[in-house]
């Protein structure tokens, strides 16, 4: 009995290698400090377990940053306060281990508020040992979110303050608030029957993991004799009579007879069933080519620009023309107008549709421009390069085009598509139009994308009628006026 | 395979997926959400992770944690998110991680805009955050780029331990372009320092604390020797048209796009330029810059920021040749007319060659 009291837990280390000096069977802590304690306790409870082999714990930055002289487990040493962010990472790639995320006061309601907070209210199935003591030891002594009103630091020489510092941060009465953990516990180590609730939190607390129940978090009351500048036991007092009193111990939160969620295993893929998964498209279509129409000299490399109002489909319309390009075995580009203007307002986008590779996606000579509303015309009828091509939705826009070096089309494309009964596709009555104009890839081409670009199946008649409506009107005014098509028609 | 037509952002999460990335852990921002959106969308078919985290801290903290487990694992943002993973990027650096973590530059200081700038070239290449690190950093100026790149930032990552960036623009990030999916990696090699909570693992420790000056230094030094081995196997770079360049046009990611047209039209005008593009930003390519400094008249540095890539530059020449240099910031891309007139200007004006000495007023180029 006596041996067994006097023996190291099989979960620590038999002699810690890691710490410098010559002394490699104690801890470095301070006579007096309650982490050689709590890390016993730990250890004692990952021996009862049997999980050493495949428990993780996490070192904070502290005093406890050394907490991986000591368990004979994986160790990892975490940024200030960063704990519960790193144990979130490592217990969602392996499911299977048990994640310790220790930490102290300053570690975790300080700098590390975030990280915790939201560890958990995800419910991570991790177990977090917070050891508040009042003060930040490793750095000498400072006042930490837990210190208390009057207390006296070294950054609150003259005692805490209400109106300079505020209250006292208590940990599991905030954390108790949120739906996901399922244990939530404050203990102290200051004589031996609260230690022995202490072991007995500790130990629920990894029984929890072991069981898949969640998030469990024991806040543990803890000396810091030489923080405090007290005798050792005189510290076990203070936390009896003083710190107990303003952090009361017990219960906060409890979920644990509740039923659990089986974890779902990670099903695996092969690298070709992933390829599929992430190509989006069936075989068919991954095959489907166009080729390219004969175009004429002065319609080939278009450089394009597209401008209207939001919600006119400009950004859809130059993705469906890029996307022609592409199957089309064109070199090809699209580049938005992206931000706060896409939700309201005006949106332009920049294609290049080229028979070689494509240097600058920017379209700022412009080869093609396509006028959805007014102010698009107003602000890029000047960039049109000259004997450019600019198209004009003449059901919007009230104003013929004022250069005279530029070939035009006047499509009434909105009027158009309220004839058919959907005035959002008068972009691609302006699709059909260009198309016409400049063949640039064949009908074939575009309706095919179409179809496969649009998501809404009672559009896919509709897109097809009219985009034969705009190539209708342009064809048919060539004929009428038996030449090209520069006239204003409103 | 035939091609994709997908955004920068979108192909660089089929490229981490193709890797065999396991989990992403990231925080919306402009220009970079589609990135998270596609992880969103991917990770959970392929038996992945994906967690938006509650903060770009806690996004780089968790990548730290499954990184130290061995996972291949990803994050992404812009700016002023990078700024906040700064902290986290150098423990993985001390910590030796591999994690990929890619930056879709927007317009700053600040909050800035959402538009496209190259002006966190000095936080990522230089190294935001605290120590004696660097990381490797790939340029992709085209969307097969983005996924490509991330595929071999996640083989870099781990052939040297150490976090990888990806650092493109707005511009790249948004833009859409043709892409063909490579072929899948099949195997990943396994890590002997991962802490995967195995019996056989269990005496490894993830860590970047070394209380002794000594050990310190010595890991500080193991870290720069694996830097210089970087420097001299990885520096990759793309040349066009620089065998009998006269000048050469400097800059990467979108910009470099931009050059490449600039080159073309100042050929037909008879002007021999030539575009030397570094790919890798560090490693940065100093031994083809010291190459073509033997024939070249003059390097002539164009980026999106007030000038951070030209540093390098200069560092690399050393005063052998003028380095002339032409920035816009605050999102503006500047456009092929608008550098194609500075060079016109830098063509009839060649210095000659040998006993150069420049003037720091003379290296910005005004409009």
């Amino acid at each position: 009995m006596i041996k067994d009291i006097l023996q190291k837990p099989e979960s620590f280390y038999k002699e810690f290698y890691r710490k410098s000096g010559s002394n490699k069977l104690t801890t470095h802590y301070c006579p007096g400090c309650g982490h050689g304690v709590i890390h016993k306790l730990i250890a004692e409870a990952m021996d009862d377990f049997g999980i050493s082999n495949k428990s993780v714990v996490i070192s904070p930055v502290g005093c406890s940053v050394f907490a991986y002289y000591y368990f004979d487990c994986g160790n990892i040493q975490a940024p200030h306060g960063r704990a519960p962010a790193v144990a979130t990472g490592v217990k969602r790639a392996i499911p299977g281990s048990i994640v310790i995320s220790y930490q102290g006061d300053g570690d975790l309601a300080g700098i590390g508020g975030n990280e915790i907070l939201h560890a958990a209210n995800r419910g991570e199935n991790i177990s977090v040992f917070f050891v508040n003591n009042a003060i930040y030891g490793m750095t000498g002594s400072q006042m930490a979110p837990t210190t208390l009103i009057g207390q006296k630091t070294t950054t609150t020489p003259y005692g805490r303050s209400i109106q300079n510092e505020g209250y006292p941060i208590k940990v599991c009465e905030l954390l108790a608030t949120l739906e996901a953990p399922v244990y939530i516990e404050r203990v102290a180590i200051s004589d031996t029957k609260n230690v022995m609730k202490a072991r007995k939190a500790i130990r629920k607390a990894l029984q929890n993991q072991v069981e898949n129940k969640g998030f469990s978090l024991v806040e543990i009351l803890s000396p810091c004799p030489t923080g405090w500048g007290v005798k050792p036991t005189e510290a076990k007092k203070w936390i009896e009579e003083v710190l107990s009193k303003n952090f009361h111990l017990g219960i906060f939160k409890d979920k644990t007879s509740e039923p659990v969620a089986l974890l779902n295993e990670a099903k695996k893929f092969d690298p070709e069933e992933i390829k599929k998964i992430i190509g989006e498209k069936n075989q068919n279509e991954q095959d489907t080519k166009f080729s390219k129409p004969d175009v004429k000299p002065k319609y080939q490399n278009p450089r394009i620009k597209i401008s209207g109002f939001g919600g006119q489909g400009i950004l859809f319309l130059g993705q469906l023309l890029s996307k022609c390009a592409m199957i089309s075995d064109y070199y090809t580009t699209w580049l938005p107008s992206y931000g706060p203007e896409m939700r309201g307002g005006t949106a332009n986008c920049q294609v290049n549709i080229s028979n070689k590779r494509i240097g600058s996606p920017l379209v700022t000579e412009t080869d093609v421009l396509i006028a959805m509303n007014l102010p698009s015309l107003d602000k890029f009828e000047n960039d049109v390069k000259k004997d450019g091509l600019i198209l004009v939705n003449s059901s919007l826009i009230g104003r013929n085009v004022r250069r005279g070096d530029v070939e035009v089309l006047y499509v009434p494309a909105t009027r158009i598509a309220d004839e058919i009964g959907n005035t959002k596709v008068a972009n691609i009555v302006m699709l059909g139009a260009y198309i016409a104009q400049t063949k640039i890839v064949s009908n074939d081409c575009v309706l095919y994308t179409t179809n496969h670009s649009v998501k809404k199946k009672e559009f896919l008649k509709v897109n097809e009628e009219v985009f034969r409506r705009g190539m209708e009107y342009v064809i048919s005014y060539k004929r009428k006026s038996n030449k090209e098509f520069d006239t204003v028609i409103f | 395979m035939a091609k994709l037509f997908l955004k920068g952002n979108e192909a660089v999460i089929r490229g981490a997926i193709l890797a065999g990335c396991k989990s992403y852990y990231g925080y919306p921002i402009t220009p970079a959400s589609e990135i998270a959106e596609a992880a969103a969308k991917f990770f959970p078919l392929v038996g992945g992770t994906f967690l938006q985290a509650e903060s770009e801290v806690g996004a780089i903290n968790m990548s730290y944690g499954a990184a130290s487990a061995g996972q291949r694992v990803m994050t992404a943002s812009s700016g002023p998110g990078i700024s906040l993973k700064q902290e986290g990027i150098s423990y993985a650096a001390g910590s030796e991680l591999p994690i990929v973590i890619v930056d879709i530059m927007r317009g700053g200081p600040g909050l800035g805009n959402i538009a496209p700038e190259q002006s966190d070239y000095n936080q990522i290449v230089k190294g935001g955050g605290h120590g004696n690190y660097k990381l490797i950093v790939l340029a992709p100026n085209c969307g097969q780029e983005m996924c490509d790149f991330t595929m071999l930032a996640f083989e870099l990552a781990d052939k040297y331990r150490t976090p990888v960036v990806v650092l493109a623009d707005g511009f790249i990030g948004q833009m859409m372009e043709p892409v063909e999916l490579p072929d899948p990696v099949n195997k990943i090699p396994t890590k002997n320092w991962q802490v995967d909570g195995t019996k056989e693992t269990k005496n490894n420790l993830i860590s970047s604390i070394y209380l002794d000056e000594n050990d310190l230094e010595e890991h500080n030094i193991k870290l720069q020797v694996k830097y210089r081995k970087i420097q001299e196997t990885e520096a990759r770079f793309e040349e066009i048209q620089t065998d009998d360049a006269e000048i050469i046009l400097m800059g990467y990611g979108i910009v470099s796009r931009v050059l490449q047209t600039v080159v073309e039209e100042a050929r037909e005008e008879g002007i021999k330029a030539g575009l030397l593009r570094p790919i890798t930003l560090f490693p940065f390519p100093k031994d083809i810059i010291n190459k073509l400094c033997d024939r070249a008249k003059v390097f002539f540095v164009c980026e999106m920021s007030n000038g951070q890539m030209v540093d390098d530059v200069r560092l690399a020449l050393n005063g052998k040749c003028p380095v002339k240099f032409y920035g816009r910031m605050g999102g503006i891309v500047p456009g092929t007319q608008e550098i194609l007139n500075k060079v016109r200007i830098l063509a009839t004006s060649l210095p000659a060659r040998g006993n150069y000495t420049e003037k720091l007023s003379e290296t910005f180029i005004k409009i």
